[in-house]
């Protein structure tokens, strides 16, 4: 334990230091600003013309919410796939971790470390950047999502998936090679989605379990569609399936209901095997 | 005969189809300086991995500081360079220093080494608190000395110390070499580099295409000691009688060579020269070299590494 502390908190003086975490940081308060002030200047706009009544701008505005956390989802799963990419396969081609591995700890410390480490940094990204938005939107509109706190853990959750992932590909690629493949696969994974949502439309049986096979290999975006949920008023569930009726869960800016309990705990087993896999890739590998 | 600091037997290592240690066997004791040499590519630094638990052996047996190769209860007490020297760029020397304090006392103990201490010996204390990035190959190398040097190891490994530093650095670290073998340690240096090794190991072995070429004390490996003279007027019966220092040869020019000679002697041969009514205009003592050792036994394909 004692060795994974060092690590993590090394990882996370790393981040601080390279100035990542100043960047994302500016990063988020620029993305928060722009999107408030376009959501105000939205809500501003319909409450001028009078057209519309408060509740038809609540459901305007949580819909424009959800395409605002599906940005947010997008660069924080890109953020997850670069600094997983790089956490073991930048020190072994750098040669940095050598002189660390040839110290008492066991690889699965260094592997296990540079994991909790960058899981702390994208908690606290989708964290600030979640609950940034979500007040900023608030402020503005008096619109509050329903279950805010599920909405950033999913989105946390989503980001961990990749960031895994990343690490565990790292054990054995480059890091390029690495970051590449985590992107492929997020995106993959997203139109598995789609297709999972269109498939059952059109009652095509195996692309259906094509698609649903592939999201329960990548969990990210069964945890993305429970952002969605979390951020959904009750009225709009209730809208769509009038609406749309069996062609709604096609939508992939839509969840009518939360992901399963059974799909969560898969989700948190996925993670550990991942991460015992990563841990056991760096432990057989020579250096 | 206390137990030694290393110990393998055949141990080899086999990457894909390519062999990178074929047949390791050797054996360092306690307190001495070993020399580990070899071309580019005779699996020297493949060698430093399986003693240190970085790289699985595929063959053979061995244990360092009496425990099995890469056992973490023994890497407490080996300090290592790596050959690929490279710390976290954005730390600061000091932090570096620090953090590896703080990795060795995972197995147990205070990570309260000297961290000041090692910066100094190893001439970094007034750049402790500049950031690594900053630093130029010879500086990084030599914290990597300080990072090895770090707590006092019983066996410190250092593969290729001495590849980015200029001459004053490299005598500075036969100096910190001798100073950490006189404090007790044992020191493993894996080196291409010749009159390196020459200057400061006890025992060498040469290994090449894997497998151990020669091994033993310097004084063994290097033979004979001998003596050249460029001597004129010297009456032939008067050259007949230095042989009792030695076996000896006439060569051109005047040139003379006595091997064998107990190198206390050189001077009573002058003596008999001059007092004989010769006169000396030179005098070279020395006895064949490493490189003229490692020459023979590696060949002169691999000459490029023969610094």
């Amino acid at each position: 334990m004692r060795a994974i502390a060092i690590i993590a908190r090394l990882t996370i003086a790393e981040a601080a230091r390279r100035r990542i975490l100043w960047v994302l940081l500016a990063l988020t308060l620029i993305s928060v600003l722009l999107t408030s002030w376009g959501v105000e200047r939205l809500v501003s706009i319909a409450r001028e013309r009078g057209n519309a009544s408060e509740i038809e701008i609540q459901v305007g505005v949580s819909q424009v919410l959800i395409l605002i956390a599906f940005m947010f989802s997008f660069v924080l799963a890109m953020t997850a796939a670069f600094l997983g990419a790089p956490s073991i396969a930048a020190d072994l081609e750098s040669g940095v971790a050598h002189a660390m591995l040839a110290r008492p700890i066991r690889r699965a410390d260094l592997a296990v470390g540079r994991w909790v480490g960058l899981v702390v940094i994208v908690i606290a990204y989708a964290a600030l950047s979640g609950f940034l938005e979500m007040g900023a939107v608030r402020l503005i509109s008096g619109y509050l999502p329903p279950q805010p706190l599920a909405a950033v853990a999913f989105l946390s959750g989503q980001a961990v998936v990749l960031l895994t992932f990343a690490m565990l590909l790292s054990t054995r690629l480059p890091a390029i090679a690495s970051g590449a493949v985590c992107v492929v696969l997020f995106g993959l994974g997203w139109m598995a989605g789609v297709f999972a949502g269109v498939g059952r439309f059109f009652d095509a049986g195996p692309l259906v379990v094509a698609a649903e096979a592939s999201r329960w290999l990548l969990p990210s975006d069964g945890l993305w569609r429970g952002t969605i949920f979390a951020l959904e008023p009750a009225v709009v569930i209730a809208g769509m399936e009038t609406v749309g009726g069996p062609a709604a869960p096609a939508n992939p800016f839509f969840a009518p209901t939360p992901p399963p309990i059974e799909f969560l705990l898969w989700s948190v087993g996925w993670v550990v095997v991942v991460l015992t896999a990563a841990a056991v890739s760096l432990a057989r590998r020579d250096l | 005969m206390a137990d030694p600091v290393i110990d393998t037997h055949g141990l080899a290592k086999r990457y894909g189809r390519t062999d990178a240690l074929i047949d390791l066997t050797l054996r360092v004791e306690p307190g001495e300086i070993f020399g580990f040499l070899g071309p580019n590519g005779a699996g020297k630094t493949t060698a430093v991995k399986l003693l240190l638990g970085l790289a699985r052996a595929t063959g053979g047996s061995g244990t360092v500081l009496g425990a099995p190769l890469g056992d973490r209860g023994a890497r407490r007490d080996i300090g290592y360079l790596p050959e690929l020297f490279r710390y976290q760029p954005w730390l600061r020397a000091r932090e570096v220093v620090e953090l590896h304090a703080r990795l060795r006392a995972v197995a147990g103990g205070e990570a309260t080494s000297d961290v000041g201490g090692v910066l100094e010996a190893v001439g970094l204390a007034d750049r402790a608190d500049d950031v690594v990035g900053g630093f130029s190959k010879g500086m990084q190398q030599r914290l990597g000395l300080a990072v090895a040097l770090l707590g006092g190891p019983r066996l410190v490994v250092l593969d290729e110390p001495t590849s980015a530093l200029d001459p004053v650095g490299r005598a500075d670290v036969r100096t910190i070499v001798r100073r950490a073998r006189d404090a007790g340690a044992t020191i493993l240096l894996n080196s291409h580099l010749l009159t390196e090794v020459e200057r400061v190991c006890d025992r060498v072995a040469i290994v090449d295409h894997g497998r151990v070429l020669a091994s033993g004390r310097m004084d063994d490996l290097l033979g004979e000691a001998r003596v050249r003279l460029r001597v004129t007027d010297l009456a032939a019966a008067d050259v007949a009688e230095l042989r009792r220092f030695g076996r000896l040869a006439a060569g051109e020019d005047g040139w003379l060579t006595i091997t064998g000679i107990d190198p206390a002697r050189i001077p009573d041969v002058v003596a008999s020269v001059v007092g004989a009514g010769g006169r000396v205009h030179a005098v070279e003592s020395g006895r064949s070299t490493l490189e003229d050792l490692f020459m023979r036994l590696v060949g002169s394909g691999s000459g490029e590494a023969a610094a």
